[in-house]
């Protein structure tokens, strides 16, 4: 079966659960009180999809401000972005929009952008309209869902349907990234045991 | 005299390595003498130092007092624009410090600039975000948040809150305006406020421009370890934003809310204040090792040496907050400063139990005007064994986790992965091993390693008040042996609960706790015994043979 590597971030305002979403996804384990990521964490899963097998490699950056500036390290060269907002927090979904601006602008041509909604098992203090977040969502053609880290909604979803918009074609596109250094290097086959 | 060796020029080896020459270390004695010279005492490194020497305690306090604070700015100009990176970290941190008063002579000016943005209320709404941290803010009205024994204030020169222990920065914005104005009232008589001694309280400042430090603390320490405590919040500062980049924003715009940039970093700063209250390395200056058969130890350092690259300049493998292994880049050394601040970082973030780091961070004692990227990583889920790769490529992130698949394999190979999950198993060692029954507990420093040794803190120590206790009296021997008008050679306290004795040399301290019963000629004949039963165990509880790449 062939392996295709695809080279994912998260991005996103401090505390709206990239990590929780990532933690959900390669572990299926999820921490109430999870600190804060420092700089970036890298983690990677191979699924099936269809009859290739895709080794997702995770970029779970840090939302904070002073993190703000090594985001482009991470997005460059990025086959998919995975933009996450928290449902309960209008500010967060400004941030969001930002981020898209700046992906457009500085990120890859082709980068498959995901807009994850997160914590929608808090619907009773929701600050963001479902229909508002999928209406811009379409309107730049970003796939869309909300999420729930915590009681594991639409996790896998999100991930089968990045693998599911990924153009097909054989080249690898996260290899393909203007000179961009953070990739793996041929050599490595396997990731060690944590 | 002991004393008079601290304050010499020539005492500072200029290479920044203590080791003793060749044939040296063949003389080590049995037991050490207090004309024991440095580099031959029990845990001194046999092939080299892995820090660069420091003098700990008057390293970080000098330049208050130091010679390069009262070196005149034409020297200052004159010192060469470009150095070798030996020199350049030996000479580290009178450079910092060179600096930090060149900040200091333009005081005026600036703050007759600062002034003006001063107790302006913030606009930004609180970025503590309670969920993040972890913890709700406290009302700073009640008398639950008078009553912590130390507080601690980090304010910009406009008197902006920066940081503070206890409480939301907002509700504190006046506070800290008192405390600037305080502060910039005395510097317009071009004289400078150390600390406020009132009603059992110490206020104590620290200015290091553009922040200033405040303590409000009740506890017994001294006026010069709080400031060094605070010293230790300021890197703590430098090593998230860089000196550089901090002077850059404040240059820029001197009312900047500098809580924007330190976001999300509040707990590190919490951590680093509840470690120092507990842990004796930060007043040691020195740092702990796990205690492991020299033979276990030499195969991890080899296994973390031979799993080298390029851009690698440390490989740190620790445990808690103690050092199992270190290997550096040959001619670079760490300061143990550098290495505390990578430890609190550490503790203090459950973030990097699962998968693998990669963050900037900044080494201030090393170079305080860049950024290195560290590699975190645990090495295995239930362990508590964690692994720090420090690289000066911010782009080499895959070839840097192939050194920590490389050290993994290595590990595998030489079969010593049991012995080390053995060794994990009890950190810490008793007392009683040492054989003296009236010893409850010691910290005995080697000064050219810059390693201590210490027992588990064991009964009547029990309780954490009971723990901070011991570690005030530490503390207090530590402030008498080391005070910069009156030092102390050695010093015999007989307290009500326990005696103590400490003994300072050029190459060693040594603190002891004993039971309150014995007498001071037991106690003199035990410090022999224990002297003896350290350098029996040397290779166990020190790393002598420290490896570069």
């Amino acid at each position: 079966m062939a392996l295709r590597e695809l080279k994912v971030c998260l991005l996103g305002d401090t505390g709206v659960g990239k990590s929780s979403i990532v933690w959900r996804f390669v572990e299926d384990s999820f921490d109430p009180n999870i600190n804060p990521t420092i700089g970036a964490s890298f983690m990677t899963k191979t699924v099936q999809y269809q009859n290739e097998l895709h080794k997702f490699l995770i970029w779970d950056t840090a939302g904070q401000e002073r993190f703000r500036a090594l985001a482009p390290m991470y997005y460059r060269g990025s086959a998919a972005a995975i933009i996450v907002y928290d449902i309960t927090k209008e500010e967060t979904f400004s941030t969001l929009k930002n981020w898209v601006k700046e992906l457009r602008q500085h990120g890859p041509p082709n980068i498959v952008v995901a807009i994850a909604g997160n914590k929608c098992d808090l619907n009773d203090v929701r600050e963001v309209m479902e229909k508002d977040a999928k209406d811009y969502a379409d309107s730049i053609h970003a796939i869309f869902v909300e999420t729930s880290a915590k009681n594991a909604i639409n996790i896998n979803e999100l991930f089968i349907e990045i693998s599911r918009r990924i153009p097909s074609t054989d080249t690898n596109p996260a290899s393909s990234g203007k000179g961009f250094k953070l990739r793996r290097q041929p050599s490595v086959t396997k990731r060690s045991c944590c | 005299m002991a004393a008079d060796v601290h304050k010499k020029k020539s005492w500072e080896v200029p290479n920044g390595s203590l080791a003793p020459g060749d044939g040296q270390h063949t003389e080590r004695s049995e037991s050490p003498t207090p004309g024991l010279a440095q580099g031959t005492e029990p845990g001194a490194g046999q092939e080299g130092a892995m820090f660069v020497h420091t003098r700990s305690y008057e390293d970080l306090t000098s330049p208050e007092d130091g010679a390069a604070a009262a070196r005149s700015p034409e020297e200052r100009r004159g010192e060469p624009a470009e150095q070798s990176s030996m020199e350049q970290i030996s000479k580290d941190f009178s450079e910092l410090s060179t600096q930090l008063t060149g900040m200091a002579l333009d005081l005026d000016e600036e703050m007759r600039a600062g002034k003006e943005g001063k107790l302006e209320p913030s606009p930004q709404t609180a970025r503590r975000d309670s969920v993040l941290s972890g913890k709700e803010e406290e009302d700073v009205t009640m008398d639950a948040w008078r009553s912590h024994r130390k507080h601690v204030f980090v304010l910009s020169e406009a008197g902006k809150p920066v940081y503070s222990r206890y409480g939301s920065e907002e509700a504190l914005s006046s506070t800290m305006g008192v405390m600037m104005a305080l502060v910039s009232f005395l510097e317009a008589e071009k004289n400078a406020i150390r600390s406020i001694h009132a009603d059992g309280y110490k206020v104590v400042f620290v200015r290091r421009s553009p922040l200033v430090l405040v303590a409000v603390a009740r506890t017994r320490q001294s006026e010069q370890e709080i400031a060094h405590e605070l010293l230790y919040i300021y890197y703590q500062i430098l090593s998230l934003l860089t000196w550089t980049q901090l002077n850059h924003i404040f240059q820029q715009k001197q009312n900047y809310d500098l809580r924007r940039l330190l976001a999300g970093s509040e707990r590190i700063t919490d951590n680093l204040l509840d470690l120092m209250a507990h842990d004796p390395s930060f007043l040691m200056g020195a740092v702990r090792c796990l205690p492991l058969a020299a033979s276990v130890r030499d195969a991890v350092s080899s296994s973390l040496q031979q799993a080298k690259a390029k851009s690698l300049v440390f490989s740190i493998l620790l445990s808690g907050n103690q050092l199992v292994s270190l290997v550096r880049k040959k001619d670079q050394f760490l300061h143990p400063i550098d290495l505390h601040l990578l430890f609190n970082l550490i503790s203090s973030s459950s973030s990097f139990r699962e998968g693998e780091a990669w963050t900037p961070i900044c080494l201030p004692k090393f170079n305080s005007s860049g950024f290195f990227h560290a590699h975190i990583s645990y090495l295995e889920q239930e362990m508590d064994l964690c692994l720090l790769l420090v690289s000066t490529d911010r782009e080499d992130f895959f070839t840097v986790s192939d050194c920590k698949r490389r050290f993994q394999e290595r590990l595998r190979r030489r079969g010593v992965q049991h012995a080390l999950h053995e060794a994990l198993r009890t950190p810490f060692y008793s007392v009683a091993q040492v054989g003296i029954p009236d010893l409850r507990h010691f910290i005995y420093k080697s000064k050219s390693s810059g390693l201590f040794t210490s027992p588990e803190i064991e009964a009547p120590y029990v309780q954490e008040e009971e723990k901070e206790r011991l570690l005030g009296l530490y503390q207090y021997l530590h402030s008498r042996a080391h005070n910069s008008s009156r030092p102390l050679k050695n010093i015999y306290f007989t307290g009500p609960r326990e005696n103590l004795l400490a003994w300072v040399t050029n190459a060693f301290e040594l603190y002891v706790c004993y039971s309150p019963l014995g007498t001071k000629a037991g106690a003199i004949n035990a410090v022999n015994k224990l002297m003896k039963w350290i350098r029996k165990e040397e290779d166990r509880l020190f790393i002598l043979t420290p490896q570069t790449y």
